[in-house]
């Protein structure tokens, strides 16, 4: 009798849930099935069930090749740099953000940093061909004037990485803020008053209360951007970047679109996706854990 | 209160910095739509553009409007984004609405095969495969259905309507309103501030969506805005010598930089209307690298 009446009584909401659960089995469900892919010999005729199996072949053909050590290593590089470099501004301006005390001009510049995180990358592409193409690029127009060589940013191994980080640190530092602003105003404004009677300046009651009372998030940040390591940016990454700068920008993820997409090796290409995803999903396994053991609370 | 000699340094230091902050983010912004007023003459008098020009023209978007490609990318994220977020949002909320209900049988299993997509996916080429199979390419489907539920929006809905409180839903149920009205009628309205900043993302993500469009669409006519405007700054790319269609009235960089400005109008205009939403708690979204 009990479940009889549970299901009346949740039949309402167990049919408001069918759309969705047949979107996660399609749409989410799905394509993990579809990474038996990795282990057949695909063809297009036979479908993903009647392709040959191929064992491990399609994995040691990929750590084999000299191509796999070379996407790694930028994959990780380009993630660590993004990371290192854009933490600190993005906590430095929720510090000084913090020190203001008027709330319209506090607005106004949350308001202004926020905007370039909903710019679209292809846009930000337009911006940067503005600012540093080598024809009348802005920045490069000034190079020239005080006579110098115009610098192909985009195209030289030397900047482009640089170009990547600073574009990812002017789109996201301001939205990157708003986490370590919201930890700075749960602190005990009591801590700062006792500081200031005891004569601590700004620079003091910054290291002593503002940083440790927002480690926590830093934290928290870190670790849980630890755990997304392999994500160095795909869609950023392919939009900005060419042949002249694989050597340096090329990741897992543009790797097998080119791969996959591109050239139609599926096999290799969701051997490839597959690596990422695994060691993705056992970093972010690892992540949590370490962001409840240090900071009391994780993504779950 | 007394503020030491110190303190007012600081401050106006401080706001000294803020300002720069202000005028780094909106600057590159503003020269776009500097260059995309530019004509021809500036570019021969000065050798290069020039931050505020001299002479302006609307040249560009005369041009752009006058033939079909670009209005017509328009229209097409015009409606993809429309569809699309409307499609997000009812999903988010009618799939968040059961699972935010805590004595639902079967609601902690429910939740965690949601959480685990979070965290681990099929990866780019399934996905590919499944859309190509579904015969989806080459329609506006192809865009909008493989991302009709965010993961992480979804459980930022469900933990918005968790914190609601469940006697006002009691209250509705004991009056014989169906469940149905309950989410209608007494959830929803209490929810606006999570819908609008939610749709905000997915009207964004939608907006400014490049990649699946690329993939799955190569009917010319069906391309958003992104992927157009992709394959026009491309062309500037290659080229960076005055291009030939710079010989009529306007520079080729004027014209690419006109249709940039064209796609970031829509984003400007629902920003400051939907900002003034944004909580905290939606906030923390910006951990997600």
């Amino acid at each position: 009798m009990g479940i009889g009446l549970n299901l009346r009584k949740y039949a309402p909401l167990y049919i408001m849930l069918i759309p969705g659960i047949v979107y996660y089995l399609l749409f989410r469900y799905g394509p993990m099935y579809g990474l038996i892919i990795a282990f057949k010999n695909f063809n297009v005729f036979d479908g993903i069930l009647g392709s040959p199996w191929a064992g491990w072949t399609h994995f040691e053909a990929l750590f084999k090749n000299p191509q796999f050590t070379r996407i790694l290593t930028n994959t990780v590089v380009i993630s660590l740099l993004k990371l290192v470099c854009g933490m600190p501004p993005a906590i430095i301006l929720a510090l000084m953000l913090n020190e203001l005390r008027g709330q319209w001009f506090k607005r106004i510049v949350q308001t202004a940093s926020y905007l370039p995180h909903f710019l679209s990358w292809v846009m930000i592409y337009g911006i940067l061909f503005a600012f540093l193409s080598p024809g009348t690029g802005l920045i490069n127009q000034w190079i020239k004037g005080f006579g110098g060589d115009a610098i192909g940013f985009m195209s030289d191994k030397h900047w482009f990485v640089p170009v990547l980080v600073l574009s990812e640190i002017w789109k996201d530092v301001g939205w990157g803020a708003v986490l370590y602003l919201a930890g700075l105003a749960g602190i005990n404004p009591e801590l700062y008053e006792a500081a200031t009677v005891d004569g601590a300046g700004k620079w003091k009651q910054t290291w002593h209360i503002s940083l440790p009372g927002i480690l926590p998030v830093i934290m928290l940040v870190l670790i849980l951007r630890m755990g997304s390591v392999l994500n160095a940016g795909f869609e950023q990454i392919y939009i900005l970047y060419n042949p002249n700068v694989y050597a340096v920008s090329d990741i897992i993820d543009t790797w097998v679109f080119r791969n996959g997409i591109e050239q139609m090796k599926f096999p290799i290409a969701t051997a490839a996706g597959l690596f990422k995803s695994v060691i993705g999903f056992a970093l972010v396994l690892i992540s949590n854990k370490l962001a409840r053991k240090y900071t009391e609370s994780g993504l779950w | 209160m007394i503020i030491s000699r110190g303190e007012r340094v600081f401050q106006w230091v401080n706001v000294a910095f803020l300002v720069l902050v202000a005028v780094v983010a909106l600057f590159p912004v503003l020269y776009l739509v500097s260059m995309s007023l530019t004509p021809l003459e500036v570019l021969y008098k000065y050798g290069g553009f020039r931050v505020i020009p001299p002479q302006v023209t609307l040249e560009a978007y005369k041009q752009i409007l006058s033939t079909p490609l670009i209005p017509r990318a328009f229209m097409n994220s015009v409606i993809i984004t429309a569809v699309g977020t409307t499609i997000n949002l009812a999903l988010t909320i009618i799939t968040a609405y059961p699972l935010s209900k805590r004595r639902l049988p079967g609601r902690s299993v429910l939740t965690l095969l949601v959480t685990f997509t979070m965290m681990f996916s099929g990866g780019l080429i399934p996905s590919y495969l499944l859309v190509k199979n579904l015969g989806l390419r080459d329609t506006y489907w192809a865009v909008i259905l493989p991302g009709a539920i965010a993961t992480y929006n979804l459980l930022v809905m469900k933990g918005f309507f968790e914190s609601l409180p469940e006697e006002l839903n009691e209250a509705a149920r004991i009056d014989g309103a169906s469940e149905w009205r309950v989410l209608t009628s007494v959830t929803l309205p209490l929810s606006k501030p999570v819908i609008a900043t939610l749709g905000l993302f997915y009207g964004v993500g939608h907006w400014n969506g490049f990649f699946d469009a690329m993939m799955y669409i190569s009917d010319s006519r069906l391309l958003p805005l992104q992927v157009v405007l992709r394959n026009i700054l491309m062309d500037a790319m290659r080229n960076t010598e005055v291009t030939p269609d710079a010989i009529q009235v306007m520079p080729g960089e004027t014209l690419k930089m006109a249709t940039v400005v064209i796609a970031l109008i829509p984003v400007l205009l629902a920003y400051p209307w939907v900002q003034k939403h944004f909580t905290k708690g939606v906030l923390i979204g910006s951990i997600k690298g």
